[in-house]
């Protein structure tokens, strides 16, 4: 009997008994839509989280330095630091708010002091105008680069260069405007923001004292470790050999130690969505062996007219495979709406849950196994039965 | 004339509740190509067991079966499942049609096991259905037919294959005297077409229209002269 044919079969079977096959189904459908749903949900959401990291910069290292041992880092010293051969950049960064004034208009801005650097490290883009200058933090210029919200903010407008306000009273020029920052990071720090040169945050805020939060760069991802370790010395001894004096973070580290999460996050879900398949594939072996025996007389014909036990074994076990199968496709497509719905939902923020290729492939492949796992016992229960006596059988 | 079937001192025992029945005791019996042969007993006589022995159904526990000029003993399920798609065709008393087939597809059935191509299949069901002259029902299920009808579905399942041996067990029972006429009709008009029939019954008179006679009783075969 050709595959093709069992195929009819099972199909027949099916439909001759659409209620049940359905509630049989029911049992994968919900957890194939339990797999791929959790499984796209997560993998959806922190590849989301990990481009934004990605944007802030795979090669960046953050110092925060928590006793300075009353030396307090000064910003000549950062450039001992950039000169060191494994780092290519460094700037510190203080950050105080202060109130932006512009004719009429007042607001609240966040403040950052900081060098020439700071804009290569974190790679921001300039709408207009440019970023700060290294003449500027040595001539203490009172200039200013604008995050795109801050001139709107300020000016209703974002084609600010050359123009004049005040923050906390002093007059600033701005010199650049910074594009648009939509990430979820920017949101969760504020995007009203304000970059004046180091030397003048010095004079405006006692945060800007003493250096205590650099970033820095490395020559690329791949020197990340040496870099990292370089600037882990030099802070050592700087700090008087006092290791919980600052804290350095590796911003590939963070990368590394996300990947781990996320990946461990989607075997426990996928694990548990995986628990609920088995459990639909113990609903299809009960409804198969209640079905193998009120077909007992059906199996006795089909072996009096010449139907062998390969035939018979491969008839149900192919009816298994296709209820398997059929609701892991009704649950994918539930699956691909559901996820179409959350993507619908999360639009404020941007996330766009897809189904990967990989996830659909293991539902399938599930599927397939539990329909066959589950299949066999009662396939075999029916190629088994004795013909006579299955012929006989009154049910 | 080709001997269809032999049977040399065949015996089967079965245990029932502990007890040891012998149903066939040292049976032998020949049947040559084309012959209509009426095996008659009481019940409990031995002869669904001789039917389930010469339909390969069931293998006997001593003495040679010859199908064909092909010994049964020692095949196994598989092969013995061949040989019934291939040579015996079974006509029930109950009719034993698939409740949810229509009557083409129930008599294409042995067809699709035998892995005979869908054209060809087609072919010969329309064949079967004319010879039983159902053609027009052949679309309807086993519900929507009358007895009769039905048992005349099941002869076309048994003569889609081309069988060496048609088998039948009781078919006139479940149905009235009237009906019963026609399937006996039926089964001379193949008999006459040159096909080779068992028929298996408690019934004397339904045995006579056989033109051969064979008596079953506690498990021996005996001749009747006609």
């Amino acid at each position: 009997m050709s595959i093709w044919q069992s195929v009819r079969m099972a199909l027949d079977a099916i439909l001759s008994n659409k209620m049940r096959s359905f509630l049989t189904m029911l049992g994968i459908i919900i957890g194939v839509v339990a797999l791929v749903v959790l499984v796209s949900l997560v993998t959806s959401t922190s590849d989301s989280v990990t481009s934004q990291v990605e944007a802030l910069g795979r090669n960046l290292l953050n110092v925060s330095v928590l006793d300075d041992k009353e030396n307090p880092i000064k910003l000549s010293e950062l450039r001992d630091i950039a000169d060191l051969p494994e780092i290519r950049a460094a700037a510190p960064l203080a950050q105080f708010s202060a109130t932006g004034k512009n004719g009429h208009t007042d607001e609240d801005l966040n403040v950052y002091g900081t060098t020439a650097a700071y804009g290569e490290i974190q790679g921001l883009e300039l709408e207009g105008g440019r970023f700060l200058k290294t003449t500027d933090v040595d001539n203490s210029a009172y200039v200013a680069v604008l995050s795109h919200d801050a001139a709107d903010a300020l000016f209703g407008r974002t084609d600010v260069t050359g123009e004049s306000f005040s923050l906390d009273g002093r007059t600033f020029k701005a010199v650049g405007v910074l594009e648009e920052d939509d990430s979820a990071f920017a949101m969760l720090l504020g995007t009203k923001n304000v970059y004046i040169p180091y030397t003048v945050a010095e004079r405006m805020s006692p945060a800007a004292a003493a250096v205590s939060t650099l970033y820095a760069s490395a020559e690329d991802e791949d020197s990340m470790d040496d870099a990292e370790a370089a600037l882990d010395d030099w802070l050592l001894h700087r700090l008087k050999l006092d290791e919980d004096a600052y804290m350095l973070i590796n911003q590939s580290s963070i990368m590394d130690a996300m990947g781990t999460i996320q990946q461990t996050l989607a075997y426990l879900l996928g694990g548990i969505a995986a628990i609920s398949l088995l459990v639909g594939g113990i609903g299809i072996m009960n409804i198969m062996l209640v079905s193998v025996t009120e077909r007992t007389r059906e199996i006795g014909i089909r072996k009096a007219i010449g139907a062998g036990r390969g035939s018979i074994m491969l008839q149900f076990l192919t009816e298994a495979l296709m209820v398997s199968l059929l609701g892991c496709l009704i649950g994918i497509a539930l699956s691909w709406v559901i996820l179409q719905i959350v993507t619908f939902a999360a639009r404020s923020i941007e996330l766009t849950f897809t189904m990967s290729a990989g996830v659909v492939a293991l539902a399938v492949g599930f599927s397939v196994a539990i329909g066959v796992l589950f299949g066999i016992y009662p396939a075999h229960k029916a190629a088994a039965k004795h013909p006579i006596e299955a012929l006989h059988y009154e049910g | 004339m080709a001997e269809i079937i032999r049977l040399t001192d065949v015996c089967k025992t079965y245990s029932i509740g502990g007890e040891e029945v012998r149903a066939l005791d040292h049976a032998c019996l020949t049947i040559r190509d084309g012959e209509f042969v009426g095996i008659v007993g009481p019940s409990g006589s031995g002869k669904s067991t001789l039917m389930n022995i010469v339909g390969c159904l069931d293998v006997a526990d001593s003495g040679e079966y010859l199908l064909d000029g092909q010994s049964i003993a020692n095949y196994s399920e598989r092969e013995l499942a061949r040989i019934r798609n291939r040579k015996i065709g079974f006509v029930f008393q109950s009719f034993n049609l698939l409740p949810k087939m229509s009557a083409e597809e129930n008599v294409e059935l042995p067809l699709i096991y035998q892995g005979v191509r869908a054209s060809e299949r087609r072919r010969r069901v329309a064949e079967a259905l004319e010879r039983v002259e159902l053609s027009a029902r052949a679309k309807h299920k086993p519900f929507e037919l009358s007895g009769g009808q039905q048992q005349r579905v099941a002869v076309a399942r048994a003569l889609v294959t081309r069988p060496s041996l048609l088998l039948a067990d009781e078919p006139t029972g479940n149905l009235d005297s009237k009906t019963g006429m026609e399937i006996m009709r039926l089964f001379h008009e193949l008999h006459a077409s040159g096909n080779t029939i068992v028929l298996i019954t408690h019934d004397e008179n339904v045995a006579r229209q056989a033109s051969r006679r064979v008596h079953i009783l506690d498990g021996r075969v005996r001749e009747v002269e006609a």
